[in-house]
């Protein structure tokens, strides 16, 4: 019959395959052992090269066959002419993109290609960026592919205009590309690199709002689309801040100095170095953290020798030097005062704007007004609702304190997959106006009952607090950092769930324990308060484990030193 | 020669159109014997493309209207007793109202031919030729974007090419005359500026001079070839019925294809880019954030609209247009989707056929670019003769300029039995599918046909000016008064392969309420401005302006119900010629549900097996299984997707 085709049914078609199959599983294996067993022998010469090629053409991930061609590529370099090694190193640049053909994410290869190009005298870097920009064409989101151009545009100096326009091209053409916007934040600062323009890393203002408008355009035309919102948060974040200490807190009667740090900090020897001045001359002291783990920490205090804190100079002046920070601070303690210390005030220091920037206020002002006029397009998007509370926090987080809470609310019915993220971002916000509050009114006592709090935090910034109010909260631990408070004298925890006391521990002045109506279960969750000296009062009602029988003998032998101990 | 066909056939074709063309090579790939016939010495019937003076030969058969008055003919003797014929109509008569106008500069050498156009000039060319100026004059270099798979592309179509030629045009021969083709405007070239210079072609480089690029008609005849001018003016939609045929049936080989590069909308007299990608409405600078958001999240949920009955079920008795009043769209956001994005008309179309339309153009987005559109390179009557291609693969047999004279009828059974060809011979077959245009008035005395107005143009600068000058634009021209219908302008640019360097093709296409140039002249008008030197001195004109443009009116055969026409046997099918859509999923449905009236139960053009799974006849045994020294993969795998039309869509990241 004319025309008609006559084909393999599909047993001798899957036949056909298993046979091939078999044969090529047979060639990889003896292809793999004559390698290895040259390699042992220390032949290393170009039948390795050919035998490599074979089987990383089709699987270039085994990485060991790349340091074999490696060896190999080193050991002739040593024995060839320039006119051979030029044509090998053709060669494998040949051979490389063509494995890159077969799979364009393959880190062994385009770390071989890195290899190989560090190595030669004189490489071609324009045929290396055009062979990146074919791969970015086929797949523009190839994040090897990014991470090899930016090694090639560093190593040939390609001015960054000619890479930030290039990344325009690729955002033009798709914009979900967090590559390619990683890309611009690297460029933008480099290019724009002004010295004398106040915080590190930060653009001009007329760059910044053409970037602004430019991600503007991604998230009105796709807001679901986060590559775009991280780059906006980008663009009004800062750089991080500058290394410095916060506070510097001097106590006479538990001769001891008290520092708090911008970062955590591990201290000690081989790691960061304290040095304290005393009156002008160096003390050696030994620094601990407050809740004795001495782990990498915000808080850092050590014990003063008692000369030190003499009461016959009219005054001690203290002195502490962070030497890889590059930042000190002093304190005076006067004669006849039970303390001294020294302070940055958080308002002063905008502590608590670090997630959006210290930008004109003009520039953050239109971004919360474009993101409420999106917000009213898109009631449900979870990106611009976050993107308003963390602008409205950088303008005046005081003002907007009332609006940002009923944003959470909003963000939290829209995105309930992220409620217990939200509720500590909430708490987070909160605890830090409260403290601002607290530093307006210039007082050492804090109210944070009934805010909704799940989770404490900025606990070093309450170094001097004395008076400190939990009640009626959502928090399930007093955390380790509260060791921080080292002037605290009474803490009241009452009605939160409660289940660890960890963080109350080796207060100096703590008097008085108020956590009635808590989750403490064991009377070993106390065993922390013991280490509080001065602790008199514990009000432990409404605990699950005052119903246990005999709890108040019990308490009493673990807490010998409380004298009143309310169950 | 004509004696040297078979006398029988299980199909027999008579038209080669799209849908003909397509059910041809259906029933060839599944194993029927096909004859493939025209009347015509070209491929496609009203689906063709010409070159220039190719197009002016056919302006010339109907601009003559031939009377050639048939005395009775001699097959009538060969219809035996118990038989009745049927007659096919001698003459086209689906063009009407042909009016040309040439507004270029005539003056110069008025005996200029099309390079290459014709075989005696062909000849007398190349003898001159030699390989004098193959090198020094060198050939302008074609878009560089372009794939050049040059073997693939079936030779040019040209009313003096032989009539009898099957398309089975090897791939040497097809190359031969490409590069002939070539030689020949190089060799004019040279020899009319033999005294002049000899490095400088002429034509390419004043076309690219901005100062003022006079093209004149000498020119336009002398670059004939370079014009390829469909007769029937569409796209592809990516996801149509025909890309899918094109992919399954690895028909798409043969083809490649350019992606429509704009959406274009006419607002106010003016013509402006309509966003309808998510990079294209991120890029716009014409839209502010708010319209950005309103567009996208509107075309969002045209893509899941049938999800959301309730946003639209309200609606569902208004029009369109009166539904996108009520969305939060701003005017030009509306005209954008109901004239440029939807493309249905606002006084007609209901809520349901706007999100319908709109629906399809934004799944055909993004499948291959940025617009939801393709068109074949070197014109929409490449596709035709692609199927053609196939069904001649598979054992097909084709014959141009080759007429029926009728069908033979039995008078007991009804069926059609044989045809009679222009030489007498009679031609026995089962199954017969004749294009509407091959019946007879008497066939056809019940119908009355729609018409579709089309006009052509030649101009010297794209309707909406850009960075590149290598647009391709569909633009749609709403209806100026309400009973009128909106006309459809597609600009081509020449790496479309489709006109000569510094010209544009374009098409207007509507339904007809008068005749073509009575519908369409008033939107040539408000875009175009006829092309006059003095002009070009004073001002610099801000409208393309019209070098040379051709009317006519279309016969739209399509939707006619089978029993409109008289006297049909059971076994005879009917074709449609061009409807007067955008897409062609018109003749891919005809094909198909006629292909399985034919062939009931058998796959509608497979792809063809992989030639390693082929078994030779004779072959007792499989062949061995072949010992490949490498265990790289081959490249000669599975014939899956060609590269021009794979489907793209990767995963990354």
């Amino acid at each position: 019959m004319h025309g008609r085709l006559k084909v393999k049914t599909s047993e001798e078609q899957a036949e056909a395959k298993r046979l091939e199959r078999e044969q090529k599983l047979k060639l990889y294996l003896s292809a793999t052992q004559a390698i290895f067993q040259k390699r042992q022998a220390g032949e290393l010469d170009e039948s390795v090269l050919e035998l490599t090629s074979q089987i990383l053409g089709a699987n270039p991930d085994f990485a060991t066959l790349w340091n074999c061609r490696r060896e190999v590529l080193q050991q002739l370099e040593t024995q060839k002419s320039p006119e051979e090694l030029a044509a090998l190193v053709k060669a494998e640049l040949g051979f490389l993109e063509s494995c890159l053909q077969v799979n364009p994410k393959s880190y062994g290869t385009w770390h071989h290609r890195c290899w190989l190009l560090s190595r030669l005298p004189e490489p071609n870097w324009a045929r290396e960026l055009e062979l990146c920009a074919r791969f970015l064409e086929v797949d523009e989101r190839n994040f090897h592919c990014w991470d090899y151009r930016r090694f090639v545009a560093a190593q040939a100096a390609v001015p960054h205009t000619e890479e930030l326009a290039f990344t325009d091209s690729l955002i033009t053409r798709n914009f979900s590309n967090y590559s390619s916007w990683h890309y611009r934040s690297c460029l933008l600062p480099q290019l724009h690199l002004e010295p004398d323009s106040g915080p590190e890393g930060r653009l001009p203002e007329d760059v910044l709002l053409r970037e602004l408008a430019l991600v503007q355009n991604a998230f009105f035309t796709d807001p679901n689309d986060q590559s775009a919102w991280f780059y906006h948060r980008w663009l009004l974040g800062r750089a991080d801040p500058q290394d410095a200490l916060h506070c510097l807190h001097v106590s006479r009667d538990e001769a001891c100095l008290s520092v708090s740090f911008s970062r955590p900090l591990l201290v000690g020897s081989g790691m960061e170095t304290l040095l304290l001045m005393v009156d002008g001359s160096p003390l050696a002291v030994e620094w601990r953290t407050p809740d004795g783990r001495n782990r990498p920490n915000r808080v850092w205090l050590c014990d003063l020798p008692a000369a030190s804190l003499n009461d016959q100079l009219p005054q001690h002046t203290f002195c502490v030097i962070w030497m890889a920070g590059d930042a000190q601070k002093e304190c005076v303690l006067l004669k006849g005062r039970q303390e001294g210390w020294c302070r940055d005030l958080a308002m002063d220091e905008q502590l608590f704007r670090c997630e959006l920037s210290v930008e004109k206020s003009t520039v953050l002002q239109s971004e919360l007004e474009s993101c409420k006029e999106l917000q009213e397009l898109e009631p449900e998007n979870k990106w611009c609702l976050l993107t308003i509370i963390l602008l409205m926090r950088a303008l005046d987080p005081l003002l907007y304190e009332k609006e940002m809470l009923q944003y959470f609310q909003t963000l939290k019915a829209v995105d309930p997959m992220r409620a217990a993220y939200l509720d500590d971002l909430r708490s987070k916000f909160l605890l830090e106006n409260s403290v601002l509050k607290m530093e307006y009114a210039e007082v050492r006592v804090l109210h944070l009952a009934h805010k909704d709090l799940t989770v404490l935090c900025h606990l070093e910034q309450l170094l001097l607090v004395t008076h400190l109010d939990l009640s009626h909260n959502r928090l399930r631990a007093l955390p380790p950092a509260l060791a921080a408070l080292r002037c605290l004298e009474v803490l009241q925890a009452n009605d939160n769930a409660i289940e660890s006391l960890d963080g109350v521990t080796n207060l100096p002045r703590l008097q008085e324990l108020l956590v009635c109506g808590n989750r403490l279960q064991q009377p070993t969750a106390l065993q922390s308060l013991a280490s509080c000296p001065r602790l008199v009062l514990l009000n432990l009602q409404g605990n699950p484990l005052c119903q246990a029988v005999g709890i108040s003998e019990q308490l009493a032998k673990l807490l010998p030193s409380v004298s009143s101990i309310l169950t | 020669m004509a004696n040297n066909l078979p006398s029988e056939f299980d199909v027999i074709v008579i038209g080669t159109g799209l849908p003909e063309s397509i059910i041809a090579a259906a029933c060839s790939r599944s194993g029927q014997r096909v004859l493939h016939v025209d009347s015509r010495s070209y491929y496609g019937g009203n689906w063709a493309s010409f070159s220039f003076s190719g197009l002016l030969s056919w302006l010339k058969e109907y601009q003559e209207s031939s009377d050639t008055v048939n005395e009775s003919p001699a097959w009538q003797e060969q219809i035996l007793e118990n038989e009745e014929a049927i007659a096919l109509s001698r003459k086209d008569r689906t063009i009407q109202h042909v009016e040309v106008f040439c507004y270029a500069s005539q003056d110069l050498h008025e005996d200029v031919e099309e390079a290459g156009a014709l075989q005696k000039n062909h000849a007398s060319v190349t003898s001159v030729n030699s390989t004098v100026a193959a090198d020094s004059v060198c050939l302008p270099k074609e878009d560089e974007s372009l794939s050049t798979v040059s073997c693939e592309i079936p030779a040019e179509q040209t009313p003096s090419s032989n009539p009898e030629s099957a398309p089975e045009v090897n791939d040497v021969e097809a190359i031969e005359e490409k590069e002939n083709d070539c030689n020949d405007k190089t060799c004019m070239q040279a020899t009319s500026e033999k005294e002049t210079s000899e490095n400088v072609p002429t034509a390419e480089n004043t076309a690219e001079q901005p100062k003022k690029n006079m093209i004149t008609y000498s020119q336009i005849v002398k670059e004939g070839r370079k014009f390829n001018i469909d007769l029937v003016s569409k796209l592809l939609y990516s996801r149509g019925l025909l890309i899918e045929l094109l992919i399954k049936s690895n028909v798409s080989r043969y083809a490649e294809f350019k992606n429509i590069t704009r959406i274009l909308a006419f607002r106010e007299g003016r013509v402006e880019q309509v966003p309808c990608s998510r990079a294209d409405v991120f890029n716009s600078k014409q839209l502010t954030m708010v319209e950005k958001r309103m567009l996208m999240k509107f075309l969002t949920f045209c893509m899941e609209y049938e999800e959301h009955p309730d946003e639209y079920k309200a609606y569902e008795e208004m029009t369109f247009s009166e539904y996108l009043k009520t969305q939060k769209l701003t005017p030009n956001l509306q005209h954008f989707v109901l004239h440029s994005i939807a493309m249905t008309s606002e006084a007609t179309s209901t809520t349901i056929d706007g999100l319908k339309a709109t629906k399809n153009f934004l799944r055909c987005l993004g499948r291959y670019g940025n617009t939801p559109f393709l068109f074949p390179l070197y014109g929409q009557g490449e596709l035709p003769q692609c199927f053609c291609r196939m069904c001649a693969v598979f054992g097909g047999i084709y014959c141009l300029h080759h007429s029926v004279q009728c069908l033979v009828v039995d008078k007991d059974s009804r069926k059609c039995k044989a045809i009679i060809d222009q030489f007498g011979q009679r031609i026995i077959s089962k199954h017969f599918i004749v294009e509407d245009s091959y019946f007879s008035e008497n066939t056809c005395s019940n119908i009355q046909y729609r018409q579709i107005s089309r006009a052509i143009l030649i101009t010297d600068r794209s309707v909406l000016k850009t960075d590149s000058d290598q647009q391709i634009s569909i633009l749609t021209v709403p209806a100026s008064e309400p009973g009128t219908s909106a006309v459809r302008v597609i600009e081509l640019c020449s790496s479309t392969m489709t006109c000569m360097k510094g010209t544009y093709l374009v098409h207007l296409t509507c339904t007809s309420s008068k005749t073509a140039r009575e519908d369409l002249e008033p939107v040539v008008q408000k875009l175009f401005t006829p092309y006059t030197e003095t002009e070009i001195e004073n001002e610099e004109v801000e409208k393309p302006r019209l070098l040379w443009a051709l009317y006519f009116n279309m016969r739209d055969s399509s939707d006619i119900s089978r029993n409109s026409y008289n006297d049909l046997s059971s076994n005879v099918y009917i074709c449609s010629g061009p409807d007067c859509g955008l897409g062609n999923d018109n003749a891919v449905k005809q094909a198909e549900a006629l292909f399985q009236q034919i062939c009931p139960n058998e796959d509608f053009c497979p792809p063809p097996p992989n030639p390693e799974d082929i078994v030779l006849d004779g072959d007792s045994l499989q062949p061995e299984p072949s010992e490949s020294s490498s265990i790289l993969p081959t490249n000669s795998e599975t014939p899956k997707e060609s590269p021009y039309l794979g489907n793209p869509e990767e995963p990354s990241e």
